[in-house]
């Protein structure tokens, strides 16, 4: 395949293929000039914004109805802008101050707000430039009695090409018609990408002056995916890029249909299929992608890239606000894991000569019990707000447990003794990561609701091998029949307590691990948001009944190796 | 006058959606009411000028409030400094 021509940003996933057509965007530039009777410009200034207002509420009602409220809101950020008193006002008192005229007044003012927004550092506050940009255009439009572009009537399939796009040009696109939009400047936050994501169409921003190249007509192929565009490729090239994009259609269709599908297998076994999250705004992503749950809460990043602990407060509202968008739906909650290869500098802790084996996570939590308190305070008051389950990390004996909970109980006490609502059904569990917790699952499992087994750890304390070190990571081998066995003896630990496990290392989303775990008696697979529906589609054609034999039988085999060719020579024949 | 100082917990820090709230809720009382951070100074119920405070999540903010129903002001806009909006 040939090169492509230009690359941008990939803002909204897919593969367009269509024709191109130009948004120019030349921006108009005001001369000063000063005027006789500054009251009566600033009259025609009022006038202008009035008429903005009422073009504006038409958007946005027209939008409401075509994309909903959602959508519709980023208006209603323009109407404020109309009635801004450091602007309006301001615009206002420079006519009648310096007798200009209400164009240069208006552009000069609203100019100095760019400026200023453009030298933050924040990438998503200097995008809101746009909007300044759309509101001021349309009262200068007005102004000088011009039409703005209409783009309403597109009927032919196009790929849109503009220098960026601003929420009015979006609004005034008939959508049905576009297949996709190549910007010149932009980012993946800028409001032409946000647009293209949620109406589900390939976006590439960002793609460098090189767009000026791009003639109305010509025909474009973007990849949307790896951020690539072609301008008027060959006949060879263009058909290859016509497979690759059904392909891409057909996989992206087939796995949308199990967004708000039950977790089953084949035989009607139900698990459930969480997600992974390490910042907030996985949360979004997670439910986009038909999470059952959030299996794990890395709860690390409330603590890093910072100066010093966060606040009680600080982290209560952020439970508080996992929990209330998932609506009541479970919530795993691991308290601090910190240490190992995570560091926090200003708690400057000692350095170890072995930081994975040092006092990391729980260790170091039951040393420093100040911020572990902090932490469960929080994740208690947040309790009443959702299905929230709190599992503590890195636990090696059953008096770590113990001690933990017991912190865990006082806590809660002082807080209900002070009048603080506290859910009476929080979950309580435990990683296992730790060999030794794997071994004697049995002496835990009365004192917890469930376990997490957490492979990526407990494959490098099993192993003896560094995760890290690429010399020894031949040793990760998540089917190994050790590990295997160490899983089923958790699950059978639970299983005999009438408790749950779940797992949340990376092979609860593999897909040549699956099978087995579903064999092994696993309750809820915890993933990459972006794992979740392969998986779900995999499963769905597994029997479990079955796989309980297979599982059984890949625990008396000799090594990963023989593990893999096992499940793979069983899929082969169960797909013929 | 009176005046508080609070720690902005947003995770995105306050972008447009929460200065809409917030504009929308200053331009309810008759008081004067500023917002300073970062070393800036803005007029608490101009969208405009909020937004080029630059204020992110874990930035400290103190409002200064003047006039009529200042008590008020201050409780209700304090109150969502540091609610998490999104």
């Amino acid at each position: 395949m040939t090169q492509p021509q230009l690359q941008g940003i990939a803002a909204s996933p897919g593969i367009a293929i269509a024709r191109a057509i130009r948004i120019d965007l030349e921006e108009y530039i005001p001369e000063k000039t000063t005027v006789q009777d500054p009251k009566q410009e600033v009259a025609r200034f009022r006038q202008a914004v009035e008429a903005a207002g009422e073009q504006i509420e038409g958007i946005r009602e027209a939008t409401e109805q075509k994309l909903g409220a959602e959508k519709a809101e980023i208006f209603e950020g323009h109407l404020l802008l109309l009635e801004d008193p450091e602007l309006i006002d301001v615009v206002v008192e420079n006519i009648e101050n310096d007798a200009v005229n209400a164009e240069y007044a208006l552009y000069e003012v609203s100019q100095s707000f760019i400026e200023m927004l453009s030298q933050l550092d924040d990438e998503m506050l200097r995008e809101r430039a746009v909007d300044i940009r759309d509101v001021r255009g349309r009262v200068l439009n007005l102004l000088r009695g011009v039409g703005g572009s209409d783009h309403t009537q597109l009927q032919e399939e196009c790929i849109i090409i503009a220098r960026d796009l601003t929420p009015s040009d979006t609004a005034q696109l008939n959508l049905e018609a576009v297949r996709g939009f190549v910007t010149e400047i932009g980012s993946r936050t800028s409001h032409s990408a946000i647009m293209a994501r949620s109406l589900d169409i390939p976006a590439i921003v960002g793609a460098g002056a090189a767009i000026q190249e791009i003639q109305n007509g010509d025909l474009i192929v973007m990849d949307a995916v790896e951020g690539q565009v072609w301008i008027n490729p060959d006949s060879s090239s263009l058909e290859q890029f016509r497979v690759n994009k059904a392909r891409y259609d057909q996989r992206k269709a087939e796995l949308a249909v199990w967004v708000d599908k039950p977790s089953l297998a084949k035989d009607g076994h139900r698990i459930e299929l969480a997600a992974n999250i390490g910042k907030l705004d996985d949360v979004q992503k997670a439910l986009d992608n038909g999470a059952e749950g959030i299996g794990l809460f890395r709860t690390e990043f409330l603590y890093m890239g910072r100066q010093e602990l966060p606040s009680e407060e600080e982290q209560f509202q952020s439970y508080k606000y996992v929990l209330e968008k998932m609506a009541g739906k479970p919530v795993v909650i691991r308290t601090l894991d910190i240490g190992g290869d995570k560091e926090l500098p200003y708690m400057d802790l000692p350095k170890e000569s072995n930081p994975f084996l040092g006092q990391r996570a729980l260790r170091l939590c039951l040393e420093r019990d100040d911020l572990f308190r902090t932490q469960l305070r929080a994740l208690l008051r947040a309790s009443q707000y959702g299905n929230l389950k709190i599992m503590f990390p890195m636990i090696a004996v059953r008096d770590e447990l113990f001690e933990a909970k017991r912190i865990l109980k006082e806590e809660k006490q002082l807080l209900i003794e002070a009048g603080v609502a506290v859910s009476e059904s929080i979950e309580i569990g435990m990683m296992i990561e730790i060999p030794s917790a794997a071994i004697s699952a049995d002496l835990f499992a009365p004192h917890v609701d469930f376990f997490s087994i957490g492979t990526n750890d407990l494959i490098q304390y099993t192993m003896a091998a560094d995760r890290m070190n690429e010399t020894v990571s031949y040793l990760y081998q998540p089917s190994h029949p050790s590990i295997l066995r160490l899983i089923r003896l958790v699950i059978e630990a639970a299983r005999q307590e009438g408790k749950w496990v779940g797992l949340c290392g990376e092979m609860a989303g593999d897909l040549a691990s699956v099978p087995l775990l579903l064999g092994l008696g696993l309750h809820e697979f915890s993933m990459s948001a972006g794992s979740l529906l392969q998986t779900r589609e995999l499963i769905a054609g597994l029997n479990y009944a079955q796989w309980q034999e297979h599982a059984k039988q890949a625990l008396t085999l000799g090594s990963q190796q023989e593990v893999q060719a096992f499940v793979q020579e069983i899929q082969k024949g169960e797909n013929e | 006058m009176i005046t508080n100082s609070y720690t902005v917990l947003n995770p995105t820090g306050l972008h447009v959606r929460p200065i809409k709230t917030i504009v929308q809720a200053a331009s309810e009382f008759p008081c004067k009411i500023t917002v300073l951070s970062n070393g800036k100074k803005a007029n608490g119920k101009s969208s405009l000028s909020m937004l080029t405070l630059g204020i992110k999540m874990n930035d400290e903010v103190t409002l200064e409030i003047d006039g009529e129903r200042e008590e008020e002001a201050l409780q209700a806009i304090g109150a969502l400094l540091v609610q998490i909006h999104e």
